[in-house]
């Protein structure tokens, strides 16, 4: 999918993704050369039918994470199928990020078949960035960043 | 006057969405998790109830005793069986780095199933909107698939094994999603009726440039009558490799196994 400025005659470019939480999608686009800006708005089913290709508009944030699509779509999951020890630690040796508990309770509600996942994405951020502990502001911070669905 | 409108294939700048790269490194993942597959098998049939697990369970441990390393990936997520015609535990799966382990089952077969992932007796399920469901249920099966081959740490194998679900649909996504199509390997009953219905399949397989690689007639020697195995064997050119008894025995299978 691409926009066309027609009176500039120039392809518009990607500026910004936004998710509602409503099942829709926004995606704003710009023309490079007279700043006019569209956004791309679609339903439930069309944002599902992109998010069901595993795709991103906008690109992709973040490395695929195994069984990315399975976990994060399905919802009749074992909550305790998934051996978390490996996951929570986030990738690579640094030191592992503390959770408050406020982030911690926050977590828990998330169900127990992505919680894993969601958790080492989490990690994985604040590691990158140095931050010692995940916070609920932290956790706004990276969905923002990242554009996480549904975490 | 109608406006100057260019059109997609026209607008060549780079778009930081970047769609058609992300399917691409969707495919790249997929061949470089089966690069040490030596031979990806689609156990298939355009008939349900024929007995496709049952074969695709058989052959896979007598492949592992016959020491092929061998893998089960069970494509068929709303009716998944393979994990309990395997002695699969219900185990936790591990995740290791960016892939999950599969379970290790009986004789030493590695296996992915829905069925190990799925609450017990719950349908496979997804979030999203109830209204037109069938337009991205499908695709999300797909997607499914895509993660099974891609995502799952099958390692060095001699053989996995796709277990289809009837029909074609779930072929035809794992043949678009494979660097080059899968060998099919069809299972029918003796029927006449179920040699019809998997002929089509079999044909379909053809069409996507798949490689026959043989028939078993599975439920031989009781109530249903035929030589469906020996009319499509004979019609497509290609070998009977087992008939499979109501009651097989473990030379059954590794009789098939030798000839897969």
């Amino acid at each position: 999918m691409k926009f066309l400025c027609v009176e500039c005659d120039r392809q518009m470019v990607f500026e910004e993704r936004r998710l509602p939480g409503d099942g829709t999608l926004a995606a704003a686009f710009r023309c490079p050369r007279c700043g006019r800006v569209v956004a791309m708005l679609a339903n439930p089913m069309e944002t599902q039918l992109v998010a069901s290709l595993g795709v991103k508009i906008g690109g992709a944030t973040l490395e695929p994470q195994p069984l990315e699509t399975v976990r994060t779509m399905v919802t009749t999951g074992r909550g305790d199928v998934f051996d978390e020890r490996n996951e929570e630690q986030g990738k690579g040796k640094g030191a592992v990020p503390a959770w408050s508990p406020e982030a911690q309770e926050r977590l828990a509600r998330v169900p127990g078949f992505v919680r894993g996942m969601v958790k080492k994405i989490y990690a994985d951020y604040a590691k990158d960035r140095g931050i010692a502990e995940i916070t609920p502001a932290v956790m706004d911070t990276a969905r923002s960043e990242l554009g996480l669905e549904g975490m | 006057m109608p406006l100057n409108i260019r059109t997609y294939h026209e607008l060549t700048e780079p778009d930081r969405s970047g769609l058609a790269q992300q399917i691409a490194a969707q495919r790249r993942r997929v061949a470089g998790r089966l690069a040490a597959v030596g031979q990806v098998v689609a156990v298939m049939s355009g008939k349900g109830g024929v007995g496709k697990s049952f074969v695709t369970a058989g052959m896979a441990r007598a492949l592992a005793r016959a020491g092929r390393s061998t893998g089960v990936l069970d494509a068929d997520f709303n009716g998944p069986t393979a994990a309990r015609l395997l002695d699969a535990p219900r185990a936790r799966l591990r995740v290791d780095g960016d892939a999950v382990l599969p379970a290790t089952v009986a004789d030493g077969v590695r296996l992915i199933s829905m069925d190990q992932l799925l609450e017990d007796g719950r349908p496979l399920g997804f979030r999203g909107p109830d209204a037109e469901s069938h337009v991205w249920r499908g695709s999300l099966e797909a997607a499914a698939l895509r993660e099974f081959l891609a995502d799952v740490a099958w390692g060095a194998l001699d053989t996995l094994l796709v277990d289809l679900p009837p029909g074609v649909q779930r072929f035809q996504e794992l043949a678009e999603l494979l660097p080059a199509a899968p060998a099919v390997l069809t299972v029918t009953i003796p029927t006449p009726e179920s040699r019809d219905a998997v002929r089509r399949a079999m044909r379909f397989a053809l069409e996507r440039g798949s490689r026959l690689a043989g028939v078993v007639e599975n439920m031989v020697g009781g109530a249903f009558s035929g030589s469906a195995g020996d009319e499509l064997a004979a019609e497509f050119g290609i070998a009977v490799l087992a008939r499979i008894p109501w009651h097989p025995t473990p030379d059954t299978w590794r009789e098939l196994a030798l000839r897969v």
